[in-house]
């Protein structure tokens, strides 16, 4: 059993609302006393994939746990999942909707900038079932 | 530089911060208007310069520990961002200059950050 686990239910029909979730778990990290650097990339990771579940997924779960040594992310959606998970991770591949791009997200670096901030990670896809993430930032 | 020079420099227009935020020193900045590329580089900026003008502006600053955000070219925030900015005690200031004029100005003033990687 974790030290603490969050958990949070993303909206996925209001994009003004996306981040939320990352911020409110930023701020429960930050009373906890945990590193800011480390927070900051918990931070980053998580809210780039709650973007992800809006564009692309119509929402979905996010839990957070915190151990001693390390915080685990895991990122559930429903979505039409991803078809070719090595062309997702690559910068710049984006399918993406013009209207997200004038958001200013969608240019293809979601997946890649949570691989960057997290010190581990792996996608469990299936096209037309869902997506789930797993991120991990070690402590 | 502090964020009382960033509004002097830029000849910007305070929408929201609390007078005690303007001692903050900053030194480093960002100009985009995709976030994305915002939260690709982690590297102490204080500033983030956007034409961008959406909630999730405030939320890229706010997980990259940013303290104030520009408005180029006269753009304006609404209430609901206005009002996330003050719960993240963030500075937000509009400027009438372009993008690029802008990051000129603060560049030649002296907010150049450390570019061992440009």
């Amino acid at each position: 059993m974790s030290m603490l686990n969050l958990t949070y239910e993303v909206d996925g029909d209001d994009f003004t609302r996306a981040g939320e979730a990352s911020s409110a778990v930023k701020k429960r990290l930050r009373s906890l006393g945990i590193p800011p650097e480390a927070i900051r990339k918990v931070a980053i990771a998580l809210y780039e994939g709650e973007i992800n579940m809006v564009i692309h997924a119509n929402g979905g779960t996010i839990d957070v746990a915190v151990d001693p040594d390390k915080i685990t992310m895991t990122l559930k959606d429903t979505g039409k999942g991803i078809a070719d998970i090595k062309k997702a991770m690559q910068e710049g591949y984006s399918t993406a909707p013009d209207e997200v791009r004038n958001l200013g997200f969608g240019a293809g670096m979601g997946l890649p900038n949570m691989k960057k901030y997290s010190d581990h990670m792996e996608i469990d896809s299936t096209v037309g079932v869902g997506t789930t993430v797993y991120m991990e930032v070690y402590l | 530089m502090t964020v009382r020079d960033v509004i002097r420099i830029l000849d910007a227009k305070v929408i929201c911060g609390d007078e005690s935020l303007f001692d903050v020193e900053v030194s480093d900045a960002c100009g985009s208007d995709m976030m994305s590329d915002v939260l690709a580089f982690v590297k102490n900026q204080a500033v983030l310069l956007t034409g961008l003008v959406n909630v999730q502006v405030i939320r890229t600053a706010d997980m990259m520990d940013m303290v104030c955000i520009v408005f180029v070219r006269g753009k304006m925030p609404d209430e609901d961002m206005i009002a996330v900015a003050k719960r993240k005690d963030m500075v937000l200031l509009a400027t009438p200059h372009r993008m690029y004029t802008a990051c000129g100005l603060l560049w030649q003033n002296g907010l150049k950050g450390e570019h061992k990687d440009a």
